[in-house]
């Protein structure tokens, strides 16, 4: 026999406290997007362009020696941090004047005083054009796939439940941005894919949800609406919890056991999956009463699916 | 007893047999598949860069500098084409993307009109009263004429860093107006830098011996070029035409001279033979230049005419100069300078460090969610977890087959699928309780939850299914990585998750013949 880690039988009247819920999470959002219009993002050199040079030395590095040492060859901004173990230095340049041609002139000249002792182990040089670019992708994959999974949401449910799931998934997305913002994570294109996971995720769980929905409309026709969610979002509570669980299992072996750069990339998944399991379940159905769902479409057009 | 077709139960062994087979060759060495029977599939996963080492070159093509040129050429053309007609003009000026002059005598035009016209056709010709004729190229010739020169820019780059041995080389095009250059293993890419950083145009032209070379000055009808000579720079006047170029060479090779310099021997084919053979006939006691990206490599006398093709280019080089100049030689010459704008590489000590952090953790994170299935579902969990190795197994033959790229981000992607793929079971299993909650019998309980399941299945595999696809719409190559991982494991989620474990489940029923399911 299977544990049963969330009783069948379970009956949390989420909907009577959605106005607490709501304004718990309009807080966070209102927190997340404060921090991003004052505070801004730690950009990656993705996004800002400069150069990324990560070196192994022989002994543990003089990190303040080397960042003296560097700041005097370039322009801007160099910063340098330990990076996994005392002999591995994570050195970050800001963009360099003179375009892309400026940029490796300024990690040549960063070469030659780091000299042959160290090992190289990534060095990366990224120009204002390319990083224009990739910002520009960024954006443009967030907003589409905001946009198509409104667009699968309407054509699947209806738009009731497309404006919803669009409502709840920009919460998540907000939510993630803005743990990139208020803890000054490094902004990169690993953002952006966590981004769009919290989001395919998020939706995902509220997909479940709404199918419930609608198969729960279909049954109980006399029910009111109030108590037909409350009774869908229990019914598939155990499965929501149970799909987030080993998801956030396998999320939290990379970000415990991947070294580093995994960890890094994990860690925001992490959190806006968190976030769309919660928001899933407390928000995107909740927020169906408020949408005239029977009114407006009459149950004989809701039930066709 | 569930029923399923026969074709169907044929049909889902026969896959999983054939993802072992396919996904067999990545725990075997290069060596060892090369001794296996020939039928025995040997593709193996593709790494990326940021897990095998290497480097990642993004080059752009520098269109103002063609688009200068174009301006130039077709200034010359109208100059050529009106002289010869004795068409009289002033103020012949080449601008960004026109060319402007003002003929002298307004009643010529027409005729200039035509002249120009008539030797190129894609000149778009507009005019004023006062005689002003302003020269464009038309749009399509324009476009034409950038993917030619973007298509011809790769095709040379490719020749170059072919040239120079790189294992495996990636070249492609990117976007409309870059090319994305790959090279596996390769830890220092300055040397391919400065390989791919000269245009290589080499021309063979006479120099005006009777000009007063200084830097700075301009003398219709010649450039002032530069040469390098004994540790100083001299100038001389070269003649702006052309009597050969690159593009007649057939051959460039590396040597040494009687005094074990080295040199560079190249050898034309037969038109550029014979015009080099009528040149150095023609013009003995002259000295002609040999030009390289407008700096002059050597700029000997003519002693006695070359009539075989051959020569050889003696330019104070040191070995390694010679080797590439030769190079660049042989490959020919780019259409335009290409800026390096985005540069990566990785070292093989962090590659393989990834590689092990990344399976480490693939494999603890496999660990906990098998564990936590098991605990869930007990027996069910126990099938669940089947099918997750299975789903692996596939994505491993999916990701071999196909050529796809693993990535760093890409194995996160199969930790993060293993945690979704279970999700399908975790719906179903879900559905039997609830079924078997509601009075239902035991494999009609069965065949209710799978059957409900489906559209539930369905619709939350192809929201993320959209997801990843525009993640990998508008992501670079590691997110690219990450992107197919994640499709591959859930469209394979949806067959493993779903046909296996109900076969899985259908025979264990026939096999124990429960009265109650342990779920």
């Amino acid at each position: 026999m299977g544990l049963h880690i969330i009783p069948y039988d379970t009956k949390i009247n989420f909907v009577s406290k959605k106005n607490i819920i709501f304004a718990i999470l309009i807080a966070v959002a209102v927190i997340c997007l404060g921090s991003i219009f004052t505070k801004g993002f730690t950009y990656g050199i993705d996004f800002k362009g400069g150069l990324l040079l990560e070196i192994r030395t022989s002994g543990p590095a003089d990190i303040g020696k080397l960042r003296s040492e560097l700041s005097d060859l370039v322009q801007g901004e160099v910063t340098l941090q330990e990076f996994g173990s005392p002999n591995d230095v994570l050195i970050r340049v800001e963009q360099q004047p003179g375009g892309d041609a400026g940029q490796l002139v300024a990690l040549n000249k960063i070469k030659a005083k780091l000299g042959t002792g160290v090992e190289y182990r990534k060095v990366e040089s990224v120009g204002p054009k390319v990083s224009e670019d990739l910002i520009r992708n960024g954006i443009y994959a967030i907003i589409g796939a905001l946009v198509a999974m409104l667009i699968y949401i309407w054509f699947r449910f209806e738009w009731q439940f497309g404006v919803c799931s669009l409502i709840t998934l920009a919460h998540d997305a907000l939510i993630v941005l803005g743990l990139f913002s208020i803890f000054g994570l490094e902004f990169n294109e690993n953002a952006i894919i966590a981004v769009l996971i919290t989001v395919t995720y998020s939706i995902n769980d509220t997909v479940v949800i709404y199918d419930r929905i609608r198969e729960n409309l279909r049954k109980f026709k006399k029910m009111t609406l109030a108590n037909l969610i409350n009774l869908s979002i229990n019914e598939t509570l155990s499965r929501t919890i149970l799909t987030s669980t080993t998801t956030l299992l396998s999320l939290l072996g990379l970000y415990f056991f991947g070294g580093p750069v995994i960890a890094a990339f994990s860690l925001p998944i992490i959190v806006g999956i968190l976030a769309g399991t919660i928001s899933s379940i407390t928000v995107s159905a909740p927020l169906l009463l408020h949408m005239h769902l029977r009114e407006d479409n009459g149950l004989e057009k809701l039930s066709k699916g | 007893m569930l029923y399923i077709p026969l074709w169907k139960k044929i049909l889902t062994i026969g896959i999983c047999l054939l993802g072992l087979l396919f996904a067999s060759p990545n725990f075997f060495t290069r060596e060892q598949l090369e001794n296996f029977p020939s039928w025995y599939p040997k593709s193996q996963i593709t790494l990326g860069l940021d897990l095998q080492g290497g480097a990642h070159l993004l080059l752009e093509v520098d269109f103002d500098a063609v688009q200068k040129e174009q301006m130039a050429s077709l200034a010359d053309m109208a100059r050529t084409t009106l002289r010869k007609e004795r068409i009289g003009y002033t103020g012949l000026a080449a601008k960004k993307d026109f060319v402007t002059l003002t003929l002298r005598n307004p009643a010529d035009l027409e005729k200039a009109k035509s002249l120009i016209h008539n030797t190129d056709k894609d000149v778009e010709i507009t005019s004023a009263a006062e005689g002003q004729l302003t020269l464009r190229f038309d749009e399509a010739a324009l476009r034409t004429r950038r993917k030619s020169v973007l298509a011809q820019s790769i095709e040379i780059v490719r020749r170059r860093v072919d040239e120079m041995g790189t294992a495996e080389p990636f070249i492609q095009q990117q976007g409309d107006d870059r090319i994305l250059v790959q090279l596996p293993g390769m830890q220092d890419p300055a040397r391919i830098k400065a390989m791919l950083g000269k245009t290589a145009k080499l021309q063979f032209r006479f120099v005006d011996m009777s000009i007063n070379a200084e830097p700075g000055k301009t003398v219709p009808g010649v450039d002032i070029l530069p040469e390098e000579r004994d540790g100083k720079t001299i100038y001389l006047a070269v003649k702006k035409q052309i009597i050969l170029s690159g593009e007649n060479l057939v051959d460039a090779q590396p040597g040494f001279d009687e005094y074990n310099r080295p040199i560079i021997n190249f050898k034309f084919d037969s038109l550029g033979a014979k015009k080099f053979g009528d040149a150095t006939k023609n013009n003995i006691g002259q000295v002609f230049a040999i030009v390289l990206d407008d700096k002059i490599i050597m700029a000997p006398h003519i002693q006695t005419p070359i009539l075989d093709g051959r020569g050889m280019i003696t330019g104070g080089f040191s070995v390694q100069q010679a080797q590439d100049l030769a190079l660049l030689m042989r490959a020919g010459a780019l259409p335009a300078p290409l800026n390096p704008i985005e540069e990566r590489t990785v070292g093989p000590g962090l590659g393989a460090d990834s590689i092990a952090s990344g399976e480490y953790a693939t494999i603890i994170a496999i660990l906990m969610v098998a564990a936590f299935m098991f605990i869930a579902y007990s027996f069910f969990g126990a099938i669940a977890n089947i099918a997750v190795v299975f789903n692996l197994i596939l994505l491993f033959a999916a990701l071999s087959v196909t050529h796809a790229t693993l990535t760093l981000p890409g194995i996160a992607g199969i930790a993060l699928t293993v945690g979704m793929a279970v999700d399908a079971n975790v719906l179903i299993n879900e559905r039997i309780k609830e079924e078997l909650r509601n009075g239902r019998k035991m494999l009609s309980a069965i065949d209710a939850g799978y059957n409900r399941a489906m559209t539930t299945i369905i619709d939350s595999n192809l929201t993320t299914l959209i997801g990843v696809a525009l993640l990998y719409y508008f992501g670079a190559g590691p997110t690219r990585g990450f992107a197919v991982t994640t499709s591959l494991g859930i469209i394979i989620s949806m067959f493993t998750a779903i046909s296996l474990t109900k076969l899985i489940l259908a025979w264990w029923i026939g096999w124990r013949r429960p009265t109650h399911l342990p779920i």
